[in-house]
């Protein structure tokens, strides 16, 4: 064959081998990622999808910082059986303010897409300590060790920022209030309730942990876990419209 | 002496502008000791200081070392730079077995979920990315290492461009795995999967990552060959498409330069078909093109036979690489990804197929007129079933990217399974059987110290891998039928903890097959290490097992 002759080029000119190899390589990431970019369907239209709270934003960083990723997914799939076990198919816009995405790979233990307002706080926190006191065949270890952890919250406002930079729609003024609304979140009676339910209009309020006098990391953890899944008003959501 | 090389000598200017470099490193790390606000990267400020400090004694000593302490060319004439390679083979035998044992843990920690300890540096979550990265980056990368610096010397016939970078290209990776290693241990991650460290490691990985690719074109440009032999083809497409998957999946930006704390540019879909274009081309790239490079190598070296097709190879490489790229989307069917995407991806993980079996073919079929050596040679048999996996297991790639495969395999354990047969059968195999031929090679000894060990190697992991795969495929097909599984009345049968409860016997199994793998691993090292230190077990020999059977032949 002639045409395979003439590969000799390549053979004796590395820079141009190199040139092949970029060229060869960079067909495919292109074609399939760039469209995702700017095809304006690629994320569905919703109603109710907010930035998190800065302490929702928090407990995901202790959810990423503790790998739970490695064993659950956050990613219901369009079959029959995942819908009618977790519920409705997750939306690529349920995830559209998520830096890194947690889709997960690896389901040891269930889907967590929509576990939000599933179980109590009370059965997070027993879960979390003891897994087997609430499930006694489970194969997840405990993480005792949140509720004792004092919250890291001092810079949760360059989390933000942060955020922001990169286009989740956190404005200044939220960013300016992290730390204030932080802490509002866990307490009903403070004096910036008010402007912390105008900044998050649909986020909860209650102390997670059942621990007052103390703001731990499985307070972030249980505020991040109960709104998991629970912007998106389905009862709003247009599935045809929304066809890929 | 057809190429005569003047020995190498080290440059006063370059040691001096390296250990600049390292100083400027040690006060930036100095620096962020004293202002950040993080234990962990206070920790890791401490570990580069100290690293670098060692790196400035070492580059002003590295007079002594540089010449294989022999001073001697080859006999082509060229002054071969053996002594990083030897430095390799050690330490990825070490990573290997820190890397399986790791894995193993974890596989008991699965079965008998009290070993996690409820301790944060114990648990599942955090040991599972040190398993992952210690063995693709720790144990892998470093075979890729000293393998394509071997291969490229002696097929280039000249030395490593370079005299202090290769070392640093060596000593920078591994503190590029120790930041790595220690920072999950210590909650440090930006959890995408196989590229979990954090912005500053990164960007250290970054520095290293180049230098390689740099001595490796340096060392091609050097070549007293006219052509480029092909297993410099794959390690070139390795090096460069790792580079780019690199800096692209791992865009990020920190909270501060003093944190380790970073949020990747994308999200959602769009950071998930990019995790995924990165994840599933580390398989194609990294524990692949790259270790095709160790195949195309070491495989004839070992039979004495020439490359099968040198056709073949040029459609093999080509084919690869352009359909590699693609097939990120298979690891998400019927997720909230567009479908065409999925579509795409599915269609080209199916072509996959081919050049993967091409290349599968090229391989063995190099063994023509010499498969009586698989008699005689444990570390050849070894090679060839290392590629026999690779066609298994691309194989069962392309099968589970069809959507409706996927539609069960994926979540469960055939995938842990399938990623198995081809990191233990086709990635370890193809290693350990470059380190067997190396070591001999280059610490000049007659052979390795033991073939008989070798078998035993051989036998105990293939063993293991056998109950390892199939114990993955029975849950992983288990679970995934008992989650779709319906009731006569229409309702759901199982709750999820019963599929999991299920699972317990296959994941002792899986552990035990771990084990046995882990066992043969440590074989090796006994091997290896008793190789280096020149002893040899005086048993019989494969030239001498061939002189028997003539003798025996002849009727003597």
């Amino acid at each position: 064959m002639k045409l395979l002759d003439k590969h000799a080029f390549f053979e004796k000119n590395s820079i141009f081998l190199l040139i092949g190899i970029l060229i060869v390589i960079s067909i495919g990431g292109l074609v399939e990622i760039v469209p995702l970019f700017y095809l304006e369907n690629t994320i569905e239209k919703v109603e109710g999808m907010r930035p998190y709270t800065p302490l929702e934003l928090a407990g995901r960083n202790i959810y990423v910082r503790e790998g739970c990723y490695n064993c659950h997914s956050q990613m219901i799939r369009a079959t029959r059986d995942e819908v009618e076990r977790y519920g409705h198919y997750s939306l690529a816009a349920e995830s559209m303010y998520d830096h890194p995405f947690q889709w997960g790979s690896k389901r040891n233990g269930p889907d967590l897409a929509r576990v939000g307002n599933k179980y109590s706080d009370e059965w997070h926190r027993e879960h979390m300590i003891k897994p087997s006191s609430v499930v006694p065949e489970t194969i997840m270890p405990g993480y005792p060790f949140l509720a004792k952890a004092n919250l890291k919250y001092s810079q949760i406002d360059m989390d933000l920022k942060v955020n922001q930079m990169i286009g989740v729609p956190y404005s200044d003024e939220q960013v300016e209030n992290a730390i204030a609304d932080l802490k509002a979140q866990l307490d009903e009676d403070s004096d910036d309730y008010d402007a912390f339910i105008e900044r998050y209009p649909t986020a909860q309020v209650r102390d997670f942990d059942g621990n007052p006098a103390k703001i731990s990391e499985l307070d972030a953890l249980i505020a991040y876990l109960q709104m998991l899944g629970t912007l998106v008003d389905f009862s709003l959501y247009n599935e045809s419209e929304n066809n890929r | 002496m057809a190429y005569q090389h003047n020995p190498p000598a080290t440059s006063r200017l370059a040691q001096s502008i390296v250990a600049s470099c390292l100083a400027i490193g040690i006060i930036l790390a100095v620096l962020v000791a004293g202002k950040t606000t993080s234990g962990p990267m206070q920790f890791h400020a401490f570990i580069v200081i100290a690293a670098f400090l060692i790196g400035i004694v070492a580059i002003f000593n590295l007079g002594g070392r540089i010449n294989d302490e022999k001073h001697e060319p080859s006999p082509s004439g060229v002054f071969y730079n053996n002594g990083v390679i030897k430095y390799g083979i050690i330490a990825s035998m070490f990573w290997g077995v820190v890397g399986f044992t790791v894995g193993d843990v974890l596989a008991w920690e699965l079965a008998f979920p009290v070993l996690n300890f409820d301790l944060p540096w114990t648990n599942f979550g955090r040991l599972r990315p040190l398993h992952t990265s210690a063995v693709i980056f720790a144990f892998g990368g470093n075979v890729l290492i000293v393998t394509s610096f071997y291969v490229v010397q002696r097929t280039c016939k000249a030395r490593l461009a370079g005299e202090i970078a290769p070392w640093f290209v060596f000593w920078g990776y591994q503190l590029f795995i120790v930041l790595a290693a220690t920072g999950y241990v210590l909650g440090v991650t930006q959890s995408k999967e196989y590229a979990e460290p954090e912005w500053y490691v990164d960007i250290w990985l970054t520095i290293v990552w180049v230098t390689y690719l740099c001595v490796f074109l340096g060392t091609l440009w050097r070549r007293k060959e006219p052509h480029i032999y092909v297993a410099n083809w794959f390690y070139l497409a390795f090096i460069v498409t790792v580079a780019i998957l690199h800096l692209i999946n791992n865009a990020a930006v920190p909270i501060s330069f003093v944190e380790p704390k970073s949020y990747i540019i994308y999200a959602g879909v769009q950071d998930a078909l990019i995790q995924w274009w990165y994840g599933h081309n580390a398989v194609g790239f990294f524990l692949t093109a790259g270790f095709l490079g160790i195949m195309y190598y070491f495989v004839p070296k070992r039979a004495e036979r020439p490359i099968y097709s040198y056709r073949l190879s040029i459609i093999h490489f080509w084919s690869l690489i352009f359909l590699y790229i693609w097939a990120g989307p298979h690891h998400l069917h019927y997720t909230a990804l567009p479908d065409w995407a999925q579509t795409l991806g599915m269609t080209f993980s199916i072509m996959l197929w081919m050049p993967s079996w091409g290349g599968m073919i090229n391989g063995l079929m190099t063994l023509s007129g010499a498969w009586d050596k698989l008699r005689t040679d444990p570390v050849l048999k070894m090679l060839v079933v290392s590629i026999a996996f690779y066609g298994m297991s691309t194989f069962e790639g392309p099968l589970m990217s069809i959507k409706a495969v996927n539609g069960l395999s994926h979540y469960t354990d055939w995938t842990i399974g399938h990623v198995h047969s081809g990191a233990l059968g086709w990635v370890a195999y193809v290693s350990f059987g470059a380190l067997y031929c190396m070591t001999p090679w280059l610490w000049d000894r007659k052979g390795l110290y033991s073939l008989k060990l070798v078998n035993v190697h051989f036998w105990i992991s293939t063993v293991g891998i056998l109950l390892y795969i199939c114990a993955m495929w029975v849950s992983g097909i288990m679970q995934g039928l008992m989650w779709r599984a319906y009731t006569e009345l229409g309702f759901l049968e199982y709750s999820f903890v019963e599929t999991v409860a299920s699972m317990q016997p296959y994941f002792i199994i899986r552990a035990v097959g771990g084990l046995m793998f882990i066992i043969g691993s440590l074989v090796m090292v006994y091997n290896i290490w008793r190789t280096i230190l020149g002893h040899s077990a005086e048993e019989a020999t494969p030239e001498n097992i061939d002189n028997a059977i003539a003798a025996q032949a002849l009727g003597e």
